[in-house]
């Protein structure tokens, strides 16, 4: 952004106030830009997740406002900007107004040092990774609040399950991307994207074992933090009816519920640049990308889409996962993630101290953690394709309406291949 | 929606009334209380499941009556808890609309004799729409509750039309509210 304001300033020949007004100017368009951006992208994940919940559930999801339903999202903010404001008559009632905005400018704010693009961040501050963290933090403060000030007990004991777990789980989150700054040597979002390269065995979750343990240590840390399902205690719908946010209404609400589906992007996004390489394109250096507009619009693609990978990963495990219990969530975080994170933390060092230099055996090391984790991702899917197999079921999903009957049918159960057909056929026979 | 758009001599165009884009976001985004009183609210869970999926229409349910738009008096109503649905009403953020799902919710139905059992839930609720059936199947529910979107159609929202809704008051819930 400070190039951008040079180049302007510069090119219009300013000084003084005038220079000072237009690098004001300049801040508040690109912080509504940044908030804009990150509306958008939490409002289109409401529907992908009502979209990808429809689907695991053999529903269709909704489907009515626009093509695919994709304007669902802008009819839901609408219609809640439109409801009545209410502020319960026992309720604190400057602090009940004022925790929404808390939250929404905590999750918010964060979007600022987002790299999604070589060249596209509002700020790339030289302590990005820990500003981060840091400002993510506002969000415990709103929603403890929030809970507080309903003066309901529901309120209050999600507000209150919100302050614990956040606060708890920061640690394994913190540690994580303490293993990673050790290897990158800096704080800042875009160094740490440049310290890796395009291709997976550059990318950092595969730089050792250690921080292949790392990513999935700081994937649950941060699903914790984002009290997204299978931690999502703060918000339990069987238990407190809706949790901190059962008093609010209309656009507070909505408040809360977009910086919930912004924090899912934002823990996608920083897992994406510290694991995945950020908006690294395979065979390109980040100097060739610098000067072409192609490469930029590409490196943009490659992040947005590796961060998309991430948030329905987020929404699938939400959709699979049932809930801890409280006691349950806070021995993980203690006795096994805090542990492990410093295991890792430790690990790192010491494979830092026998490796200090890029070396042939540090990229043996890559190719061989690379290697495990493709092998771990082929195992699973021919698992799900062997499940998906035996069961006998397509994934049709639309035969109702195409007016065909359910396609249920217990023959095809036991319809099988391989070893399982030759087991039926055996009992069969015995029959 | 179609009946918007107009011809005209280069292209079609829409031409519409500010009132007919709230309510076209009203109607689409008619979040149900999660709330049952009786056994139709086994034919209320169904009505979100995959036959008759009720999130096409972008009706999904919240746990909380401030979130809802629409309160669904799914089964039976009791003079007990008569009182305690007419506060869930009440917690409700405007505008908001009640369905009155079932026999027993329209006029008391089977237990309509019973001394403990009110006869309609329009008798201490404003009622939009009534649903009939010993339970109403899922494609009933549905049919109501785009009812009550043609009914959010025609509101001139701008002028606040629902501020003049009255609860209707029977002397009997009024003695245990």
């Amino acid at each position: 952004m400070n190039a951008l304001a040079d180049f302007i300033i510069n090119s219009l020949g300013l000084s003084g106030l005038s220079a000072e007004l237009v690098m004001l100017l300049l801040v508040v368009a690109v912080a509504a830009a940044v908030f804009g951006i990150g509306m958008t992208i939490s409002g289109l994940l409401t529907l992908a997740e009502r979209r990808v919940a429809g689907r695991i559930q053999s529903r269709i999801g909704p489907n009515r406002v626009g093509p695919f339903g994709l304007l669902q999202w802008l009819v839901d903010g609408l219609k809640l900007i439109m409801k009545e404001d209410v502020v319960p008559h026992d309720a604190d009632p400057h602090m009940f107004r004022m925790a929404p905005y808390l939250v929404v400018v905590g999750v918010f704010a964060a979007f600022a040092s987002l790299p999604f693009g070589q060249l596209l961040i509002a700020s790339d501050l030289n302590v990005g990774i820990l500003y981060l963290l840091a400002i993510t933090s506002l969000v415990t403060v709103g929603v403890l609040m929030s809970g507080w000030a309903s003066n309901n007990k529901w309120s209050m004991i999600g507000g209150i399950r919100a302050a614990a777990q956040i606060v708890s789980y920061e640690i394994p989150t913190a540690l994580s991307v303490a293993s990673i700054i050790l290897i990158s040597g800096t704080l800042s979002m875009q160094g740490i994207i440049n310290e890796q390269g395009g291709w997976p065995w550059q990318w950092y979750i595969f730089y050792n074992p250690f921080t292949f343990a790392v990513f999935f240590l700081y994937f649950t840390a941060a699903l914790a933090e984002g009290n997204r399902i299978p931690f999502d205690l703060p918000e339990a719908e069987s238990e407190l009816v809706s949790g901190y946010n059962t008093e609010y209404s209309g656009m507070r609400f909505a408040g809360f519920f977009l910086a919930e589906f912004a924090n899912i992007y934002l823990m996608s996004a920083i897992a994406t640049t510290l694991f995945f390489g950020g908006w690294q394109i395979p065979g390109v250096t980040p100097e060739q990308q610098a000067g072409s507009l192609v490469l930029q619009i590409t490196g943009m693609v490659v992040f947005m889409s590796k961060s998309a990978v991430g948030c329905f990963v987020v929404i699938w495990i939400r959709w699979t996962l049932p809930r801890l219990r409280i006691d349950q969530l806070m021995s993980l975080c203690y006795k096994y993630l805090i542990p492990l994170s410093f295991v890792c933390l430790g690990g790192n060092a010491i494979y830092l101290l026998i490796f200090p230099k890029p070396s042939s055996a540090n990229t043996l090391v890559h190719m061989i953690t690379t290697l495990f984790g493709g092998v771990l991702i082929v195992i699973f899917v021919t698992r799900v394709m062997y499940h998906h197999r035996i069961s006998g079921v397509s994934l049709d999903l639309n035969f109702l309406a195409r007016g065909e009957k359910g396609k249920y049918n217990p023959e095809t159960q036991v319809r099988a291949y391989g070893s399982f057909r030759k087991k039926y056929e055996k009992k069969q026979g015995a029959k | 929606m179609d009946a918007m758009v107009e011809q005209g001599p280069e292209g079609s165009f829409v031409l519409g009334k500010v009132d007919d884009l709230l309510n076209l976001a009203r109607k689409n985004s008619l979040w149900y209380m999660l709330f049952g009183t009786a056994c139709c609210a086994i034919e209320l869970m169904q009505t979100g499941g995959p036959r008759s999926d009720a999130d096409r229409f972008g009706m999904v349910f919240r746990a909380t009556p401030r979130q809802s738009d629409t309160l669904i008096l799914a089964g039976t109503i009791t003079y007990k808890m008569a009182s305690r649905i007419r506060l869930l009403y009440e917690q409700m953020a405007e505008p908001k609309y009640v369905i009155a799902m079932g026999s027993c919710a329209n006029t008391g139905g089977l237990f309509q004799e019973s001394y403990a059992v009110v006869n309609g839930g329009d008798l201490f609720l404003p009622v939009d729409v009534y649903i009939p059936g010993c339970p109403p199947r899922s494609e009933s529910l549905i049919e109501g509750l785009m009812l009550i979107q043609q009914k959010i159609e025609k509101e001139p929202w701008l002028k606040k039309a629902w501020t003049n809704t009255k609860n209707p008051k029977d002397p009997q819930i009024e003695g245990l509210l």
